[in-house]
């Protein structure tokens, strides 16, 4: 499995209420979350964005509530995989059980600058900065996780009846 | 190796005898619970799932309260979602509006959430009943999902911060107080994926509605989980309330914690966050500038409870809400609403110039009731002040203590209640 696409890059923190703000969770479609993707922190986003685009930043991404609205918002908007130093815990386990890929790689969430064109191999957890040349090796996707993304979710995996203990 | 008290919960939990950071259990669940917002992401995966239904329909809590009583249309479909599936799956503990509060006063008023228990809940400030001695996290929708179907959910077993909290603190220092000095100490991701342990005989001291206060932004602090020991004022509070047997688990004394603070409450002051992070606080004393405000709230999940409605009114009766301030007041249950009017607290602070809502998580995270305009500012007992937290991108929250919340609305200004007492403010 791998990605590619340029990057929007943000700092520390960034909350999930500028991710998806709250006066747009009285909608659940992950269209209408989509065209409001990142709003509060950045406008120009939605616009910007093209399919398979990626979001870099630094610590502590999607901190704050709960709202799995937030990987939902960004999944839909077309990014294909999230780089930060470090993730907040709840927004960590939401991506991967809603199928939107995630590293964590302080190297790379420092390095890569806006813009920049970036390809990552899952199999691998290699991330090669294509604009500057550099390269980071971040944590393989193990191949559980590799097949919830695939099957866009946890609840579509556990379907599938592919998981290992059946 | 000795186990921290989370992780002597987790272990029970998963039929083990041990377990150790860093370990991947999979933990039988004794509650799962939902809002209005998580909660129909939830039903439509779930929905999906190859199951007949709920694993017990007496171990789900769902509690519309962001956006209830309904705020506009959309709201109103998100709650007819979940009053539906509560109806079709029997779930016992769906609370409508007239019972209804905000989900974590209301729970362990109920007496759904008790010592020993495991708890995931689709909300970040899940962490709450912590303070009463129980493992409890906030997950997304789909975990909820999961929980819901399954009884179950997996878990990375926590490493641990341990807090000592030793002295008795000042008059006007509180729960809020504390988790603030904490928070502003080791910042928003200081305890990022661990176990916040509370220790100490400072504890003793502290009402349940201040270990509420404290548990309940644990998460602000980047914790999976809030955790204190169960003494004489915790189980008293579950022998009122329980409806089901408690356990309590003990810290081993060579449990292993990846750091440890001590903190004399005594020396704590009144404490303050700055826009736009729940770290960036100052103590009462060290605000030299003139900040005023727009607006003032006091309720949420964080401080709706009786203490804080009492604080308030001590503060408000025989004064006044500074001319063009709005000083909005939500009593986070029904049963502390209740309460508020019978002791005449509610007359105070309606006759000091407040609003009284009904219970709604509303303003706190911006859903309606109190939205603040660009330029304007908020000092609220609420648990964030990110950006646009309540509202338009420029506008500020200072979040501080119901004591805090109720002088800077009759000054006008961020105040402390001692300037008050002392006529330090002329109003």
């Amino acid at each position: 499995m791998k990605a590619k696409g340029s990057v929007f890059k943000y700092g520390d923190n960034v909350d999930t209420d500028v991710i998806i703000p709250a006066r747009y969770l009285n909608s659940s479609d992950p269209k209408e979350l989509a065209a409001h993707c990142m709003e509060d922190i950045d406008q120009e986003f939605i616009q910007k964005v093209k399919e398979g685009d990626m979001i870099v930043a630094n610590k502590n991404f999607g901190c704050g509530s709960s709202r799995e609205h937030a990987p939902i918002a960004i999944k839909a908007a077309g990014v294909s995989c999230v780089i930060a130093e470090t993730f907040a815990r709840i927004f960590y386990r939401n991506a991967i059980n809603i199928g939107l890929p995630i590293i964590e790689c302080p190297g790379a969430a420092r390095e890569i600058e806006a813009g920049d064109l970036v390809e990552i191999d899952f199999d691998s957890g290699l991330i090669t900065d294509v604009t500057s040349g550099k390269s980071w090796q971040g944590q393989a996707f193990p191949e559980f996780m590799q097949r919830i993304i695939q099957a866009e979710g946890l609840i579509n995996y556990i379907n599938s009846g592919k998981t290992d203990s059946k | 190796m000795g186990m921290t008290m989370t992780q002597k919960i987790l272990a029970a939990h998963a039929g083990l005898d041990q377990v150790e950071a860093g370990q991947l259990i999979e933990a039988d669940l004794d509650l799962v619970l939902g809002n209005d917002i998580t909660s129909p992401v939830a039903i439509r995966e779930m929905e999906k799932m190859h199951t007949s239904g709920v694993f017990d329909k007496d171990k789900i809590a769902l509690v519309p309260d962001h956006f209830v009583p309904n705020k506009d249309i959309k709201s109103a479909e998100h709650c007819k979602c979940v009053r539906e599936f509560a109806c079709k799956h029997e779930i016992t503990n769906y609370f409508e509006v007239g019972e209804m509060g905000i989900e974590h006063a209301l729970l362990p008023e109920k007496g759904l959430t008790v010592a020993g228990d495991v708890i995931i809940g689709a909300d970040s400030h899940t962490c709450t009943y912590g303070a009463l001695g129980a493992f409890s996290t906030g997950v997304g929708s789909t975990d909820m999902a999961a929980g819901m179907a399954t009884g179950k959910a997996w878990f990375k077993v926590p490493s641990a911060i341990r807090f000592c909290l030793t002295g008795k603190p000042s008059k006007w220092v509180s729960g809020k107080d504390i988790i603030l000095h904490i928070i502003g100490m080791i910042g928003v991701d200081g305890a990022l994926y661990q176990s916040m342990e509370f220790t100490g005989d400072g504890i003793a001291s502290l009402s349940m509605d201040d270990r509420f206060t404290i548990a309940n932004m644990a998460i602000e602090a980047g914790g999976k989980n809030g955790i204190f020991p169960v003494d004489d004022k915790a189980i008293s509070y579950m022998k009122e309330h329980a409806k089901k047997p408690y356990t309590i688990y003990e810290a081993d004394e060579d449990a292993v914690y990846e750091a440890e603070y001590t903190i004399d409450l005594s020396s704590l002051r009144p404490t303050v966050a700055f826009p736009h992070l729940p770290e960036n606080t100052k103590t009462i004393d060290e605000i030299k500038e003139d900040i005023k405000i727009d607006q003032v709230v006091i309720g949420s999940c964080t401080n709706g409870r009786l203490d804080d409605i009492r604080t308030a009114a001590q503060i408000l009766k025989g004064r006044h809400v500074a001319k063009g301030m709005r000083c909005i007041i939500l009593p986070a249950t029904q049963a502390i609403y209740l309460q508020a009017m019978e002791e005449g607290l509610l007359k105070s602070l309606i006759e000091a110039g407040c609003v009284v809502s009904t219970p709604t998580c509303g303003p706190c995270l911006g859903g309606y009731m109190g939205i603040l305009a660009a330029g304007e500012r908020c000092v609220s007992t609420t648990n964030r002040n990110f950006v646009g937290r309540m509202g338009h991108v420029d506008s500020e929250i200072y979040l501080a203590s119901p004591a805090v919340a109720a002088a800077s609305a009759v000054t006008g200004k961020i105040s402390g209640p001692e300037q008050l007492e002392k006529g330090v403010i002329e109003r």
